[in-house]
């Protein structure tokens, strides 16, 4: 089993190619050149690199939300492109739980956190259970001090990781009251492999999609439905 | 099928409507699929970008497979694909420009990216066979009002361009202040069919030291200012006198401004592209004229008007016989220029 992983959801952009238990490429570039410019020639290089023919994958994965709108839609349409012309699935796996499989097995809570704007972060919690990730609270955007709120009942050391812990790193510094850590560069930020390693459980449990179904999930309205929802109410 | 036809798949996703097609050497259309999302952003009286390109994301898909199987092909048969890189919305834009770039890259074709308005000006050799460059173009939409010298099929010269608003954007904002709605075009045009045009004055704009630029924000003011009289002096207004009097304004400075250019440049051919190339009153008013010049007058069918990926197919078919080819690391460019290549 063959899948071909794709996360452009965030800062980083990352691809893999993941046959079972081996990584047999990765790329993961964390530099402002735009996603829509890097993805593609990133993912030509590991195919070429490794002699991989496209036709022998088995599906794609790819970082379904949350996320940059933006990022989201880049790989989402790259991946849509890729399975309506090779024929093949796409697995689109929860953002957040692509980043907290970075640390496998780890004994403490999961927490990736990536920067929603708005005050807000996306972010989950998740914790190793029989070596298996399991989802504590889902991946929703809320406000970190929600977030820190629920931590800090919860009473369990904790690992932040993501992209969003430069953005709020001092604020997890100055209210959180359990044991914490910050995950180290090789595993804070999305990796493809992560990625892939995840989708082999979805792809078992049947949980994937054809490319034209396939659509990303920003766990957000946009702006300009939310201030239409909104006027409604207090209409 | 036959070896020697060229076959150009095409996306168009540069704003409002997801659009795949499938051209055969350029100027015969074998399939044409459009997607409008008009109804959803109705609600929001433009387009919203960020629903655009959510919508575009949810239906690109289906849209490149019903143009394939309408076509009566796969994707074997094509050989390249063709998408709008620019100018449009970058989000919107963004999603044909990844879903081309991917299917080209996976099935080894050729890229081409092509220009938006440059599609447009194009959608004129679908029905007009006979039509070739050097000819003179005046392309008028929702966001863009342009006179393009169009030298030859890859090269063109801008002389002429509005200072502020489009003339798509003014018929919107009028209509919206006579209670017509999102688009305003059609429904501006509907209703000055029972107007009178000369009711009111409406002043035509002269640029200083450009006589081909256009300006439309005076006019536009002209008229939410005359409705203001009327109501303060509680004056009923004649909605469609004020409909036929603007659109002849605008129409009156469009086809003066396309006429006059098209003789200093010393050419016999005139076309019009773009939404508002759809508009009744202005296509009557640039035949007429052309009539008595002895111009020829070109203009596309209203559904090669509006946004689709045919006219794409059309002008990307001509990049590709040049040699035209972009590389996986392609980008939307929401501001790209007319006749730029990047």
């Amino acid at each position: 089993m063959k899948i071909l992983a794709v996360d452009s959801s965030g800062l980083v952009a990352s691809v893999a190619i993941v046959e079972d238990s081996n990584l047999i490429a990765e790329y993961t570039v964390n530099y402002k050149k735009t996603h829509s410019q890097t993805l593609l020639p990133m993912l030509d290089e590991i195919v070429k690199m490794t002699e991989t023919d496209l036709n022998t994958i088995d599906a794609i994965a790819v970082a379904k939300g949350p996320g940059s709108f933006t990022g989201l839609r880049i790989g989402s349409a790259t991946v849509k492109g890729l399975g309506f012309a090779l024929d093949k699935p796409v697995i689109g796996v929860p953002t957040v739980e692509g980043l907290a499989m970075n640390l496998y097995d780890t004994k403490a809570l999961l927490c990736p956190i990536m920067d929603a704007r708005r005050n807000q972060v996306y972010t989950g919690l998740y914790r190793f259970q029989g070596h298996v990730l399991q989802v504590v609270k889902d991946q929703i955007p809320i406000a970190v001090e929600e977030l820190i709120d629920t931590l800090n009942l919860l009473g369990e050391e904790v690992v932040f990781l993501g992209d969003g812990v430069p953005v709020y790193e001092d604020v997890i510094k100055s209210s959180i009251q359990v044991p914490y850590s910050f995950a180290p560069a090789h595993v804070n930020k999305q990796r493809a492999s992560a990625l892939a390693v995840r989708a082999f459980e979805y792809w078992n449990s049947g949980n994937y999609v054809s490319a034209d179904d396939f659509v990303p999930e920003y766990l957000r309205m946009s702006q300009a439905e939310r201030e239409r929802a909104e006027k409604n109410i207090s209409d | 099928m036959d070896d020697k036809d060229i076959r150009i798949l095409a996306i168009e996703s540069s704003c409002d409507e997801t659009a795949a097609a499938v051209m055969r050497n350029g100027r015969e259309v074998c399939s044409n699929v459009i997607f409008s999302q008009i109804e959803l952003h109705k609600l929001y009286g433009g387009v919203v970008p960020e629903i655009a390109s959510r919508k575009h994301i949810e239906k690109v898909n289906q849209v490149i497979r019903e143009a394939l199987n309408d076509a009566d092909c796969s994707l074997e048969d094509i050989d390249a694909i063709a998408v709008t890189y620019g100018p449009g919305l970058v989000g919107a834009l963004l999603v044909g420009v990844a879903e081309a770039k991917a299917i080209a890259y996976a099935t080894g074709k050729p890229l081409v990216g092509v220009h938006h308005i440059e599609g447009h000006i194009a959608a004129n050799y679908i029905e007009n066979k006979d039509l070739e460059p050097p000819f003179m173009c005046l392309v008028v939409s929702g966001g863009h009002t342009h006179l393009v010298k169009v030298i030859d099929y890859d090269a063109f010269e801008i002389i002429g361009r509005t200072r502020d608003d489009a003339a798509g954007e003014a018929f919107d904002k009028v209509a919206r202040a006579i209670g017509l709605g999102y688009p305003g075009g059609p429904k501006i045009d509907a209703l000055a069919k029972e107007g009178n045009k000369e009711a009111i004055p409406f002043p035509r704009a002269k640029v200083d030291g450009s006589e081909f630029d256009f300006s439309f924000s005076g006019l536009k003011s002209a008229v939410l200012n005359y409705l203001n009289q009327c109501e303060m002096k509680k004056i009923e207004v004649n909605r469609a006198d004020v409909a036929a009097s603007f659109q002849y304004a605008v129409i009156d400075v469009l086809t003066t401004h396309a006429i006059c250019a098209t003789k200093e440049a010393g050419m016999n051919k005139l076309a019009i592209a773009g939404g508002v190339a759809s508009n009744s009153s202005l296509r009557e008013s640039v035949r007429k004229a052309c009539e008595k010049e002895g111009i020829s007058f070109y203009h596309p069918s209203p559904i090669y008007c509006t946004d689709n990926a045919v006219m794409i197919g059309a002008a990307g078919y001509y990049s590709y016989i040049k040699g035209v080819s972009h590389g996986l690391d392609l980008n939307a460019v929401p501001n790209l220029k007319i006749g730029e290549r990047l």
